[in-house]
C-alpha cells in the first residue's frame, strides 16, 4: 500500500509538472478577441480587423480642462510637439494652422491631377468661361474671400473644388489656434498610436506616455491645475485588462479564503485541508492546461471563471472525506462513488456542448471546466485515497447531518408554496417575454457607463468619426485597388448629390490612380492652345485673359510634372489618411470607404447596397454586424444550452432507467432554473448569453444534489453524513459562483449571479421534493 | 485758399449745430428702438483684379436682437444666417457653419454690422474708434479698427443712414479691394 501510494504520488507530481511547465509558456490574453468570432464570415473579418489594426481603433481622443483658454491652448500646442517626437505616435493633431498648411500645399500644388473637375470640356473656350465666370461669382460670396489672393493662378476654382469634398464632416471648433470642446472649456488633440488597436500593451505604454507628457507640458507651461480628459479603444482594451486582472485575482483570493475557512470548519485538520484542496489544484491546473494546449491563448476570463470551479470542484473530495469516514474507502466506492461519476458525468455533458461553440470564450469556458471537473473526480477517486491511507477520518458531522435532516422535514411543508412560486415565477418570464433579452453585444462589454460617457462626450467635441458604416474593396494591387476606389466613388457622388449621403472617405481623394491621374493629365491642353482658349473664353469677362499668365504656367507644369505617388503625400496629414484607408491585406491590397450619415434623418442602407450592386465592393454596416454577431452567438447558445440540457436528460434516462426517477430528478432542477431566472428580471437583469449558460450550469451542478436524493430514496433512507457532505458541498459551490456575482466583468457577474443562487435552490429544492418516506 | 478756408468754415457753422444736437449716443438710442424689418441690397465689390466690380442682389431680414438673414438671389443663390453666435452660409447644397465665439476676428467683423443694427455702442467701441457725422436724417458712422489683426483684413468701415434705418455700407479692405451695399427698406404692412 505504501508502495503503491508513492508511486500514485509520483506519478500525480510528475503530471503536475508538467502542466506547470505548460502554464508557463501559455499566452495570457485579457483583450476583446474574447468575443470575436472563431469562424467570421466576409462581413466579420473586416469587423475583427478593424478593431486589431484599423485607424479607428488606434485612435485616442485626448482634452485639456481646467485653468484659462490660453493656458489649454499653449499647454495643447507644448503636448503636441513633444508628442509628434516620438516614436509611439503617427500623428497629433490639435488643429493648430501650420499642419494644415502642408497640406493645402499639396491639394494646390497637385490640384490638376488630383480635381474630379478636371476633363477637357472644362479647359476649352466654353468650360473656361463657366468654371471661371464661377469662380467670379464665389467672390462676390464671404466664402469666395479665401479664394481671391489664389484667383490668377486658380481661375477654375480647382482648389474650392478639392476643399468643398474635404470637409464631409463638421472641423471641431477653435479656439487660441487649435481645437476646442463645443463649449469652449477645453482643448481637444487626436492622437494615433503607432500600437496596434490589439496591442495591449503597446496601447498601455502610449497612454501612459501621454500622461507623462501631459504633466511635463502642464509643468514647463506653468498650468499647474490642468486636467486631462482621455478616451478611445486603446484606452477601453488597457482598463478591460486591468478590471479582468485585478479581478480574477480578487475574486480567486476571496472564494479560496472563504472555501478554505468552510473546509478547515469541517475537517478541523490541516492535513485534511490540504488533502481536500488537492482535486481542485489539480483540476484548475488541468483546465489551464486543456486550454491552452488546444485554444493557444488562455483568455484572463477563463481562469477568472476557474475561481468559481473551485467550488464545485473542491465537492468530490468533500463528500469523500465525510462519506467515507464512518463506511470505509471499499464501502464508500460500492455505495457513493456510482452517484458521484454519474454527477460528473452529467456535468461534463453540459460543459461539453459549449465546446461547439463559434464564440471562442464560450469554448474555452467549456474545455475548461470539463477538463478541472473530469480531473478534480479522477484524482478524488484515484489519488485521494492513496494518499489519505485508510485511517483517515474526518470529523464526525452526523450531528450537522441530522439537524439539516429535521429541517428538510420542515421544509417539506413548502412544497405546495413553491410549485405555486414556479407558476408565478414562470408567468412573470412569460409576461415579459419581449424584454427579457439585452439585443446588444454592449451588454458584455466591461466599458463602465461612466468612461462610455466621458468617450460620448469627446466624440461630439472632436467630430470624430464612429465608423459604422463603411465599404470595403479588396483588390490585387495597389493601382487596381484605387482604381476600384474610384469607381465606387463616382457611385457614391451620385448618392451624395441626392442627399442620401454626407459624403464619404477614400484614399483614391488624395492618391489617384495612375489611370486616373493620366486622363487627367490627357485632358489639359498644351500651353498655347490654352492661351488661346482663355482668349476667347475671357473676351467679355470682367477677368482679363492677360493676367492668368500663373494659371498657363502651372497647367504646363501639370501637364510635364511627376505623377502623385505615395511618397509625394509624405509630411502631410494626408499621407495617414491615406494608409488607414489603403493597406496590405493578404496577397492583395484593400481599401476602406468610411461612409458619413446625412445630418439630418436616417441612414438608409438599401441605396447604397444597390448602388455597389454588380461590383466587388462590400457593405458594412459595423454596428449591425456586431449585433448580428452578437444574436448569432445567443442563437447558438441557446441551441448549445438545449443539446447539453438533452445529453444531461439521455444519460440520466440511460442510467436511471426509470422516468419517475428521472422526473424526480430534473423537476427540482427546471423549477431552480425558473425561479432564479424570474427572481433574476424582477431585480432588473436584462438577460444575456452568459445567463443562459448560467441557466445550463444551474443544471449541470445542481443534478449532483438530485442524484444523491434520488439515491438515498432508491435506498430509502438518507444517512446524516450523505446530508451533511452534500450542506457543505453545496455551500462551497454557491461561494465559488456567488464570489463571481461580486465582478464588474460583466460575463463573470451572469455567470455568478445565475448560478450561485441556482445551486443553493436546486439542493433545496431537491430535499423539498424527496419521497416523504426517505426522511422519517 | 481764402476761398476754401471760408468754405470751410461755412461748412463747419453748418454741421455744427446739428453735430451738437446728434451724437452716437443718440444715433445709437434710434437704432436699438428698430426692432427689425426687411430689405432689398445690392452689394458691389470693387476687386482689382477685375476690370469690373462684382455685384450681387438679394434681401436682408433683420430681427433684433441677434438674427441676421442675407438672402442672395443673384447672381448665385446663397443663404447666409447669423444667429446669436452661429454663423451658417449655404450654397450648392453645401452648408457651412462657424461658431463666431472661436472665431475672434470673424466676430469683431460681424460686430461692426450688428452693433450698429442694435445699437450696441459698447460692443462697437470694443474694436473700433467710432466717428459720427451728418444730421439724425442722414448720418455717416465711420468706424476704424483700433486692433491690429482686424485692421489687417479690413482697414475702414462706412455706414450710412436716415434715423434708425441703415442705407449703406461700404467695407475698405486691406488690399485696397472695397464692398459697398446700398440697402433698400421694404415696408411690411
Amino acid at each position: 500500500m505504501k508502495h503503491a501510494a508513492g508511486r500514485t504520488f509520483l506519478l500525480w507530481l510528475l503530471a503536475m509538472l508538467a502542466g506547470v511547465a505548460v502554464v508557463w509558456h501559455s499566452h495570457f490574453s485579457a483583450d476583446m478577441s474574447f468575443f470575436l468570432p472563431g469562424r467570421p464570415t466576409a462581413e466579420q473579418k473586416v469587423l475583427v480587423d478593424q478593431l486589431k489594426e484599423g485607424a479607428v481603433a488606434r485612435l485616442l481622443m485626448l482634452a485639456v480642462e481646467g485653468g484659462e483658454a490660453g493656458q489649454r491652448a499653449a499647454l495643447s500646442r507644448e503636448l503636441r510637439q513633444r508628442l509628434g517626437s516620438l516614436p509611439e505616435f503617427l500623428s497629433v493633431q490639435n488643429g493648430e494652422a501650420a499642419s494644415l498648411e502642408a497640406d493645402r500645399n499639396f491639394l494646390f500644388a497637385h490640384r490638376y491631377l488630383l480635381s474630379p473637375a478636371v476633363s477637357a470640356e472644362r479647359f476649352s473656350s466654353e468650360g473656361l468661361r463657366a468654371a471661371i465666370a464661377n469662380s467670379i461669382d464665389l467672390l462676390a460670396s464671404p466664402a469666395g474671400m479665401m479664394l481671391k489672393p489664389l484667383l490668377p493662378r486658380d481661375p477654375t476654382g480647382e482648389l474650392v473644388e478639392l476643399l468643398s469634398r474635404l470637409n464631409a464632416g463638421t472641423q471641431p471648433h477653435s479656439v487660441g489656434g487649435v481645437w476646442a470642446s463645443q463649449d469652449g472649456e477645453r482643448a481637444m488633440l487626436l492622437v494615433q498610436t503607432s500600437a496596434l488597436g490589439s496591442d495591449t500593451d503597446g496601447q498601455e505604454a502610449a497612454i501612459a506616455q501621454i500622461r507623462r507628457q501631459f504633466a511635463a507640458s502642464a509643468a514647463s507651461t506653468g498650468f499647474s491645475d490642468a486636467r486631462l480628459a482621455l478616451s478611445g479603444p486603446g484606452l477601453f482594451a488597457v482598463k478591460a485588462r486591468a478590471t479582468i486582472k485585478e479581478e480574477v485575482s480578487r475574486l480567486s483570493l476571496i472564494s479560496t479564503l472563504a472555501i478554505v475557512a468552510v473546509l478547515f470548519f469541517v475537517y478541523r485538520s490541516l492535513r485534511l485541508l490540504s488533502l481536500g484542496l488537492l482535486p481542485v489544484v489539480s483540476g484548475a491546473l488541468a483546465g489551464v492546461v486543456a486550454v491552452s494546449l488546444v485554444h493557444g491563448t488562455v483568455f484572463g476570463i477563463t481562469v477568472g471563471f476557474g475561481s468559481a470551479l473551485i467550488g464545485e470542484a473542491v465537492d468530490y473530495s468533500i463528500y469523500y472525506f465525510v462519506q467515507s469516514g464512518k463506511i470505509g474507502l471499499d464501502q464508500w466506492r460500492q455505495r457513493f462513488w456510482p452517484t458521484i461519476r454519474l454527477g460528473v458525468l452529467t456535468s461534463i455533458s453540459g460543459f461539453a456542448a459549449l465546446l461547439f461553440s463559434g464564440f471562442p470564450g464560450l469554448a474555452q469556458l467549456g474545455l475548461y471546466s470539463l477538463a478541472g471537473i473530469l480531473t478534480a473526480a479522477l484524482v478524488t477517486r484515484f489519488v485521494l485515497p492513496q494518499l489519505a491511507g485508510s485511517q483517515q477520518r474526518g470529523r464526525d458531522l452526523s450531528g450537522l447531518g441530522r439537524r439539516i435532516a429535521s429541517a428538510i422535514g420542515h421544509l417539506q411543508k413548502l412544497r405546495w408554496p413553491v410549485v405555486l412560486l414556479a407558476v408565478l415565477a414562470a408567468g412573470q418570464l412569460f409576461s415579459q417575454r419581449e424584454h427579457l433579452w439585452n439585443p446588444e453585444l454592449a451588454a458584455l462589454s466591461t466599458v463602465s457607463a461612466e468612461d462610455s460617457k466621458i468617450d460620448l462626450a469627446l466624440r461630439r467635441d472632436l467630430g470624430a468619426p464612429d465608423s459604422r458604416y463603411m465599404i470595403v474593396i479588396q483588390a490585387a494591387d495597389r493601382e487596381s485597388a484605387l482604381q476600384e476606389a474610384e469607381q465606387v466613388g463616382a457611385r457614391l457622388d451620385r448618392l451624395r448629390e441626392a442627399g442620401l449621403i454626407a459624403g464619404y472617405d477614400s484614399p483614391a481623394r488624395f492618391l489617384p490612380s495612375l489611370a486616373m491621374q493620366a486622363v487627367r493629365r490627357a485632358s489639359l491642353p498644351e500651353a498655347e492652345q490654352l492661351r488661346h482658349n482663355l482668349q476667347i473664353a475671357q473676351a467679355d469677362s470682367p477677368l482679363a485673359a492677360g493676367k492668368l499668365a500663373g494659371f498657363i504656367d502651372d497647367v504646363a507644369q501639370a501637364r510635364s510634372g511627376d505623377a502623385i505617388d505615395r511618397a509625394s503625400l509624405n509630411g502631410t496629414s494626408l499621407a495617414l489618411a491615406v494608409d488607414a484607408l489603403l493597406m496590405p491585406a493578404g496577397a492583395g491590397w484593400s481599401v476602406l470607404i468610411p461612409l458619413h450619415p446625412p445630418a439630418a434623418g436616417d441612414f438608409a442602407v438599401a441605396p447604397v447596397r444597390q448602388a455597389l450592386a454588380g461590383g466587388n465592393a462590400l457593405f458594412i454596416d459595423m454596428k449591425a454586424e456586431f449585433d448580428q454577431l452578437y444574436n448569432d452567438y445567443l442563437h447558438e447558445a441557446t441551441w448549445l444550452s438545449l443539446a447539453g440540457l438533452l445529453a444531461i436528460v439521455v444519460l440520466l434516462a440511460a442510467t436511471l432507467r426509470s422516468a419517475r426517477r428521472l422526473a424526480a430528478v430534473m423537476l427540482p432542477l427546471v423549477l431552480a432554473v425558473l425561479i432564479v431566472i424570474a427572481g433574476l428580471n424582477l431585480l432588473g437583469e436584462r438577460l444575456h448569453l452568459l445567463h443562459l449558460i448560467g441557466m445550463l450550469l444551474i443544471v449541470a451542478v445542481g443534478s449532483n444534489y438530485a442524484l444523491f436524493f434520488d439515491r438515498s430514496s432508491a435506498e430509502h433512507r438518507v444517512d446524516p453524513e450523505t446530508l451533511a457532505s452534500m450542506g457543505i458541498a453545496n455551500l462551497t459551490t454557491a461561494i465559488g459562483f456567488g464570489t463571481l456575482g461580486l465582478s464588474q466583468v460583466p460575463v463573470l457577474h451572469a455567470v455568478g449571479v445565475t448560478v450561485g443562487p441556482g445551486a443553493v435552490l436546486a439542493l433545496l429544492l431537491a430535499a423539498i421534493f424527496m419521497p416523504r418516506e426517505t426522511t422519517s | 485758399m481764402i476761398k476754401r478756408l471760408f468754405a470751410c468754415l461755412l461748412l463747419a457753422g453748418c454741421t455744427w449745430p446739428a453735430l451738437a444736437a446728434f451724437d452716437v449716443g443718440q444715433l445709437m438710442d434710434d437704432l436699438a428702438r428698430h426692432k427689425g424689418g426687411k430689405a432689398r441690397f445690392v452689394e458691389k465689390k470693387y476687386i482689382s483684379l477685375l476690370d469690373k466690380p462684382v455685384v450681387s442682389t438679394g434681401e436682408m431680414t433683420y430681427a433684433a436682437p441677434d438674427r441676421l438673414e442675407k438672402r442672395t438671389l443673384t447672381p448665385k443663390p446663397e443663404l447666409l444666417l447669423l444667429d446669436k453666435e452661429m454663423l451658417s452660409i449655404e450654397r450648392d447644397k453645401q452648408k457651412l457653419t462657424i461658431n463666431l465665439s472661436s472665431q475672434p476676428e470673424a466676430l469683431a467683423f460681424i460686430d461692426s454690422i450688428r452693433g450698429t443694427l442694435t445699437g450696441n455702442r459698447a460692443a462697437l467701441e470694443k474694436n473700433y474708434l467710432l466717428h459720427l457725422a451728418g444730421t439724425a436724417d442722414k448720418w455717416v458712422l465711420t468706424l476704424l479698427p483700433s486692433d491690429q489683426k482686424i485692421a489687417a483684413l479690413v482697414l475702414r468701415i462706412t455706414i450710412g443712414g436716415s434715423r434708425s434705418q441703415i442705407r449703406s455700407i461700404e467695407y475698405l479692405q486691406a488690399d485696397g479691394d472695397r464692398a459697398v451695399m446700398s440697402i433698400e427698406p421694404i415696408e411690411v404692412k
